[in-house]
């Protein structure tokens, strides 16, 4: 079973805040998935390459260069954020 | 009102013909299922968007309690600009092609057809939730090129649909708005994630829905509500203005209630986007065929244990139909079908875990950073707390899942480990494909289960996907198309094609769909 500690650890990795309660959910339930997922040892895989994409996936480029966005557009985007100032979205201190 | 009933039972095909033999108008089309809506909506709660408001969040029963009594008590910071009536929009959409009719304008096959969109695709100036909480008050900025393309053909969108949150399920529970319920049966879930499309399809309360498939999210709910599902292959649609899930899987395509109004919503949809790079022009590929000149394939790893002996013998009902007509059956093996899905509750997850990392609480969505009852001291509390609040239990689920496979010193043993099986399972369906010409099976291995069964295990929802799953992990195209019933409950048939032959398989499909008659 996933320990305590382990389940913190990833929660903490993925920035989601945990109950206590579910600190203990999690410890069963990723256990009996990952019991499942193991399944997948079964195969071998000694020779395989792996696939991201099931089509062939090719780096579309654009040229670098900036673009002015239209002031009503920006205006949308920069409306959806919970704090702004001055048009920059603003943001709770990083260091203590 | 015998009128109503009439006009909500219409396929694209005969709404337009209507339409353009002036039977009736585009107005009294939109209005016939508006009025659909608003009476069977409450009981089946297949949308969350029409009436300006989040109509299923307002009648549904709430599944997370705790959820719900905070939903209402506390809003996100949103700078909240008021979302217009999707209803009046549609209206006007409607009038707009009335007018178009009287001037003797030539219309689309689209014009003036109510559809509905599932809500993880972004209509510009509607709400748009992914049936989440960190995004009850998102309104979308721009229109998914899916959704464009809908518009450049004149439809009337009604609404937006209910789905499991993030799409992450295959029941619609997970919504954080409250189940849909299956039309055939409201004690029973419509399947997942696109539970809401699938389920206004079957009720009339749209002609056609567009839904997203990441697993399975359009064929399951189709199978489970007895309408007709096409999961494209993986870049024949933009995925652009898709609310991201797992992006090597994601596809968008439509349900309805006739092969051919899939065909029609899939023509209009398809096709290469600048703004989505894996997106392609599909080639156009000959699809005539003799049924006799046929060949289809038949895994015999699809039926053994676990598969209800109800939807066993509709499968091999149906499978014994085409042999009839002239087509040959080849028993075929595709060995790695058991690992097709561990190996895809590890890339999902991954992918999704990646992909929500955007919700933050700072850009956009839920965010507890004005929250002054919290100690929100600094940027990571912000995180945490947003997060912890927004995210229901199924997203956080695959979260974890997602993050630990991806974790040092766990990636090769599961990430790395479920592509390379992604490979062979890959290998498995080309050596196929080589014999036959499509593959027929089951969609799902269980009947629509009851509401609540499922839910508390996540383990057995998932396995409801065993058929499915694959199929994304390949990206090849699939059909879920209705035959026969169990009782009164829909199982489908589900038709798997070369990638990008979505015309051959919806032929094929078409086939024996002549043999059932809808209802």
């Amino acid at each position: 079973m996933i320990t305590r500690k382990e389940v913190q650890h990833i929660a903490k990795l993925a920035r989601l805040g945990l109950t206590e309660k579910e600190v203990r959910k999690f410890q069963k339930e990723l256990s009996k998935i990952l019991d499942y997922i193991e399944k997948l040892k079964e195969v071998d895989i000694s020779k395989t390459e792996p696939t991201s994409h099931s089509i062939k996936v090719e780096n579309v480029l654009r040229e670098d260069a900036s673009e002015e966005k239209n002031l009503e557009i920006r205006k949308k985007l920069i409306e959806m954020a919970p704090e702004t100032k001055d048009g920059y979205l603003k943001v709770k201190s990083i260091l203590k | 009102m015998h009128k109503d009933m009439e006009l909500t039972e219409l396929t694209i095909t005969k709404a337009h013909q209507g339409l353009i033999k002036k039977e009736f108008s585009a107005s009294e089309l939109c209005q016939a299922y508006l009025d659909e809506i608003s009476q069977k909506d409450k009981s089946i709660c297949a949308f969350l968007t029409v009436f300006d408001e989040a109509t299923a969040s307002s009648l549904a029963e709430p599944h997370d309690k705790e959820v719900r009594r905070k939903k209402r008590t506390e809003f996100s910071a949103n700078a909240l600009r008021s979302t217009r009536a999707t209803k009046d929009l549609a209206l006007q959409q409607a009038k707009k092609v009335d007018e178009m009719i009287l001037t003797g304008r030539e219309i689309p096959a689209l014009a003036g057809i109510p559809c509905a969109i599932k809500d993880n695709i972004l209509v510009e100036d509607l709400r748009c939730t992914a049936g989440s909480k960190i995004l009850e008050n998102y309104i979308a900025p721009y229109d998914a090129w899916v959704v464009k393309k809908l518009k450049e053909k004149e439809a009337v969108i009604l609404g937006k649909t209910n789905l499991d949150e993030f799409a992450m399920g295959s029941s619609t529970e997970n919504s954080a708005f409250g189940p849909t319920r299956n039309p055939y049966d409201l004690t029973r879930v419509p399947g997942g994630s696109s539970g809401g499309s699938a389920a206004a399809v079957a009720a009339n309360l749209c002609i056609f829905a567009l839904g997203s498939d990441t697993g399975g999210s359009i064929r399951q709910p189709a199978s489970f509500c007895g309408v007709v599902g096409l999961k494209p292959t993986y870049g024949a649609v933009s995925r652009y203005g898709l609310i991201a899930f797992a992006s090597s899987l994601d596809q968008i395509g439509p349900i309805a209630k006739t092969v051919e109004d899939c065909q029609i919503a899939f023509e209009a949809i398809k096709g290469r986007d600048p703004l989505d790079s894996t997106s392609v022009e599909s080639e156009i590929r000959n699809s005539k065929f003799e049924i006799r000149n046929l060949k289809l394939g038949v895994p015999k790893e699809y039926f053994v244990k676990g598969i209800d002996p109800e939807i066993e013998k509709a499968v091999k009902a149906a499978i014994k139909k085409y042999e009839d007509m002239g087509a040959k059956i080849e028993e075929v093996s595709l060995p790695h079908t058991e690992y097709a899905l561990p190996a895809y509750y590890i890339i999902n997850p991954s992918e999704a875990s990646a992909n929500l990392a955007r919700y933050d609480g700072i850009k956009f969505g839920f965010s507890k950073i004005r929250n002054s009852k919290f100690e929100i001291r600094n940027l990571l509390d912000v995180y945490l707390r947003s997060r912890e609040e927004g995210f229901g239990p199924e997203v956080r689920r695959r979260i974890m899942l997602g993050t630990y496979a991806l974790s040092a010193g766990y990636y090769e043993a599961y990430y790395l480990r479920a592509q390379k099986v992604r490979t062979l399972v890959k290998n498995d369906f080309e050596k196929v494909f080589k014999e036959v010409d499509a593959i027929l099976g089951p969609v799902s291995p269980v009947l629509p289960f009851k509401i609540g069964e499922r839910i508390d295990d996540p383990l057995s929802m998932y396995l409801v996907d065993v058929y499915t799953v694959a199929i994304n992990l390949v990206g090849l195209p699939a059909l879920s198309l209705p035959c026969g019933k169990a009782g009164n409950l829909p199982i489908g048939l589900h038709i798997i094609g070369k990638p990008f032959e979505e015309e051959k398989i919806l032929k094929i499909g078409e086939i024996l769909e002549k043999i059932y008659v809808r209802h």
